[in-house]
Order: C-alpha cells, then sequence, then structure tokens
C-alpha cells in the first residue's frame, strides 16, 4: 500500500493515506498531545471526537481533533 | 407562619449581579440583609452578560450611570482583578463606513465633554490593533478605560462580601409579595421592614404593573485562540440595532476572555417563547460577526446558550422606591447594561433607602416614571 508524508513537530513520518492525525503523532514518539491551562499533558482519551483531549495544530489551525482528522499529503502538525 | 422577622430588615429577592451589589451595599452601611435566590448566584441575567463594563451614550442619564459604574468597578476590582477574571481590554467601537466614521467623532466630542478618554483609529491603526478585521472597514473608537469581568464571579464575589458582614443567602422561590412580605414557592412567608426586587425579566412575576419586557440573548464561547482578538469590538451599529424597542435584531460584538477564547454576541430578541437556542437567529447572529472578522469562522466553538434582559421602554433601569407599594423597592429592568450598572444602581438605591445624597440625579431613573412612559406608550 503506498504510504504519505506528513510533518510532526518538523519531523517527518510515513504513514498509510486514511490514517488519523492522532496515529502519526504516536508514530513520531510523541505522548503528549497538547497541555492543559494548568499545564498537564493531554492526549487521545475517547478516539471518537467527544473528549477533546487529542486537540492539535494542524496547518496553522489551533484545536484540531487528531482522532477525526485523516492525514494527508504534506500536513504539518504540531504537538505543544 | 413567618420566618426570622427580627433577623434582617432588608430582604433582597434575586442574587444576580444587581441584588448582590445591593446587598452588600445595605450591610456596608449597617443594615441586616437577607438575599433571596431561587437557583444559583448570579445564574440569571447575569450568567447571560457579557461582562463588558462600558460606558454607553444613548441618553445623557446612562452616559452618566455607565461613567460612574465604570470608575465603581475600577475600584472594586483593583485589589483583587482575578477574583472577576478583570481585564483592561478596552472597546474599540468598529465604524463600517465613512457615514459611522463620522459618528466616531461625535462620539469622541461628546465623551470629551464628560472627561472621558477615548481616540479616534484611523483605518491602518484599526488593522494593527485587529489583524483579523475585515480589511474595508473605515476606522473605529477606542474606548481604553472600558474594561471586562466575568460575571458570575463577581456576582459571588459580591455576595460573599455581603455575607463576611452578616448577611444571609435563603435558598427559596418568591412567588407573590404581600404588605411587608414575600410568599414562597414552599409556602414560607417572609417578612421584611424592606424589600428589594432586583430578580430582572422576573421582577414582573411578583410586580405586574412595571413595564419591563423579557428580551432574549444568544451568547457564544469558542475555545481558547489567544491574540485573536485584542479589545472588546462593537460595530458602531450596535446602537441603532440593539436599542430599538421591536422586532430581533443581531450586532457584531466580540470579546476576547481573559482565557484566550472568545465571547461572540449578540442578538435581541422580544417575546420568545423559551430558552431554547433560536438557530436561524443564531445563524444570522453569527453571520454578522463573520461578516466583521472572517476568520471567525475556522474556531471551535465551545459552548452557546442563552437568557433573558429586563428591558424598560426607555431602555434605563428602575431603581427605586415602587409606586404604591409601600416598603418595596425596585432594582430591575437593567436590560444588556446589568453588569456594567450594577454598581451604580446599588449606590443610587442605597442612597434612596438610608435617606443620604445621591451620587448622581436619582430623577431619570425612578420607577415612577414608567407609569408616565406607559401613558405615552398608550396614547
Amino acid at each position: 500500500m503506498p504510504e504519505i508524508q506528513v510533518s510532526i513537530n518538523g519531523q517527518t513520518v510515513r504513514v498509510r493515506p486514511g490514517s488519523p492525525v492522532a496515529v502519526a503523532v504516536v508514530l513520531a514518539g510523541q505522548t503528549d498531545y497538547r497541555h492543559s491551562v494548568q499545564g498537564q499533558a493531554r492526549g487521545p482519551l475517547c478516539g471518537m471526537g467527544i473528549c477533546y483531549e487529542c486537540r492539535v495544530t494542524i496547518n496553522g489551525q489551533p484545536h484540531r481533533l487528531s482522532c477525526q482528522t485523516p492525514c494527508e499529503e504534506g500536513m504539518q502538525v504540531m504537538t505543544t | 407562619m413567618p420566618l426570622n422577622k427580627s433577623a434582617w430588615e432588608v430582604l433582597v429577592i434575586g442574587a444576580g449581579i444587581v441584588g448582590a451589589a445591593c446587598a452588600l451595599e445595605l450591610a456596608k452601611a449597617g443594615r441586616r440583609v437577607a438575599v433571596l435566590e431561587q437557583d444559583c448566584v448570579g445564574s440569571g441575567a447575569t450568567a447571560a452578560g457579557m461582562g463588558h463594563v462600558v460606558v454607553m451614550d444613548d441618553s445623557e442619564a446612562q452616559l452618566q450611570l455607565t461613567d460612574y459604574s465604570r470608575t465603581l468597578w475600577d475600584e472594586l476590582t483593583a485589589m483583587t482583578p482575578d477574583r472577576h477574571e478583570f481585564t483592561r481590554c478596552g472597546t474599540l467601537w468598529v465604524a463600517a463606513d465613512t457615514e459611522e466614521f463620522a459618528a466616531v467623532w461625535q462620539k469622541q466630542a461628546l465623551y470629551q465633554r464628560y472627561g472621558i478618554a477615548s481616540q479616534v483609529i484611523d483605518r491602518s491603526e484599526l488593522y494593527r490593533l485587529e489583524p483579523n478585521l475585515r480589511p474595508d472597514l473605515a476606522g473605529g473608537l477606542l474606548v481604553p478605560g472600558d474594561s471586562v469581568v466575568y460575571p458570575p464571579r463577581s456576582a459571588r464575589y459580591l455576595l460573599e462580601s455581603c455575607l463576611a458582614l452578616g448577611g444571609q443567602l435563603i435558598a427559596g422561590r418568591a412567588v407573590q409579595l404581600l404588605p411587608g412580605a414575600v410568599r414562597l414557592s414552599d409556602g414560607r412567608v417572609l417578612e421584611s421592614e424592606a424589600i428589594i426586587v432586583a430578580n430582572g425579566a422576573r421582577s414582573v412575576e411578583l410586580v405586574p404593573e412595571l413595564a419591563i419586557r423579557p428580551k432574549k440573548g444568544h451568547l457564544l464561547i469558542t475555545d481558547r485562540y489567544p491574540g485573536f482578538v485584542n479589545h472588546q469590538l462593537v460595530e458602531l451599529g450596535y446602537i441603532k440595532n440593539a436599542h430599538s424597542s421591536e422586532g430581533d435584531s443581531v450586532a457584531f460584538n466580540v470579546q476576547p476572555r481573559a482565557t484566550g477564547q472568545i465571547l461572540i454576541g449578540s442578538s435581541r430578541q422580544f417575546d420568545a417563547p423559551d430558552s431554547e437556542i433560536d438557530h436561524p437567529l443564531l445563524s444570522k447572529m453569527l453571520a454578522r460577526a463573520i461578516e466583521y472578522m472572517p476568520g471567525l469562522v475556522e474556531l471551535a466553538t465551545v459552548r452557546v446558550w442563552t437568557g433573558f434582559r429586563a428591558a424598560t421602554p426607555d431602555g434605563l433601569p428602575l431603581i427605586g422606591p415602587c409606586p404604591n407599594r409601600p416598603g418595596l423597592w425596585l432594582a430591575t429592568g437593567h436590560e444588556g447594561l446589568g453588569i456594567t450598572t450594577s454598581l451604580g444602581t446599588a449606590r443610587l438605591l442605597a442612597a434612596q433607602m438610608l435617606d443620604q445624597p445621591p451620587p448622581l440625579d436619582c430623577e431619570p431613573f425612578l420607577p415612577s416614571r414608567t407609569a408616565r412612559i406607559n401613558e405615552v406608550s398608550h396614547a
């Protein structure tokens, strides 16, 4: 199956097309997807777009749900 | 059986921001105060307000009350800004076209006469201050002394200050006023020498002769986008849109919260049947906001809610004795300005109740004027 490349905090990761961004973040070795207001690390919990814990910045747009957003070629993803 | 006749001298109905402010003012003057609340503190119109502490100039009386109240907010929040989530973001009145920009100069001249600082902002300065506004606007007026608080927290602060002075909070719902007493839904009767009706749009349930109509408003809050908006932004057309006494209206009214969230208003609607979200009106409100700030469309919403404001025919609150009802006082009818004017209202009402010189002319706010308003509107 062909793979696409996405960037996670500047690190290139190869994934299958359609993989959730949350998966690419894991493949990049990241465990902290974002930080709460009090500075606690947060990551995917429900995996179905309800808990909002897995939010990341995708192509400059903050608060995107990484578990619900499929990877696209060249996507720039930033965790905080 | 009447309850605790000697425990308090003043009973305030409603622990919203207006009731809490009045209760504190009287407690500070040494009066024994009780506050009756049917829900949570600051859960009615207080929770449906943006918390914009703003000078408004629909009338001279409004300008004086809002300007005076803004000074009181500065004093109240000076020591404990965090208890109110206070931010001095200022108001930026946005002029869409040359006609509105002409009004900016008039507004500035008026503010200058009252010693209120304001600054005319040209187009290039407008985009430097607020890069996310749409590109073809004319300019604006910056009122740097305006600020923002989080109303439910401020109401709680005021009430807790009152309780610390010996005031008490009573849980219960007032259903009927009796001479010198209030009957609650559970049958209790609370007697009091003086009673203050401060329960906003619900005050007509207790005092049906009041010229108050519930005006419904919608608010929306986004996730955190720090720096997206820097000032409270209000379209200058707001004045003509929001204060017409008939018909639904929306206006561009966007506020940066201390958290980085963006609070979006505003809608005004008479005769709404319930507090449910009115999706066609909400769409209209958001379309207006996006028209001024196209980038808002990309932001994630956390919550939408509504509330009812108590609107009077002349847009001024009712502060003072209730005509033909001895011992009954009114502090209601604040519509969309209750957060700002709550503190001034408390001073004006307390001065009347304690027979002290008022800080401002009480006349424009006296409830007795509404009988005259009614005669005019039915003429």
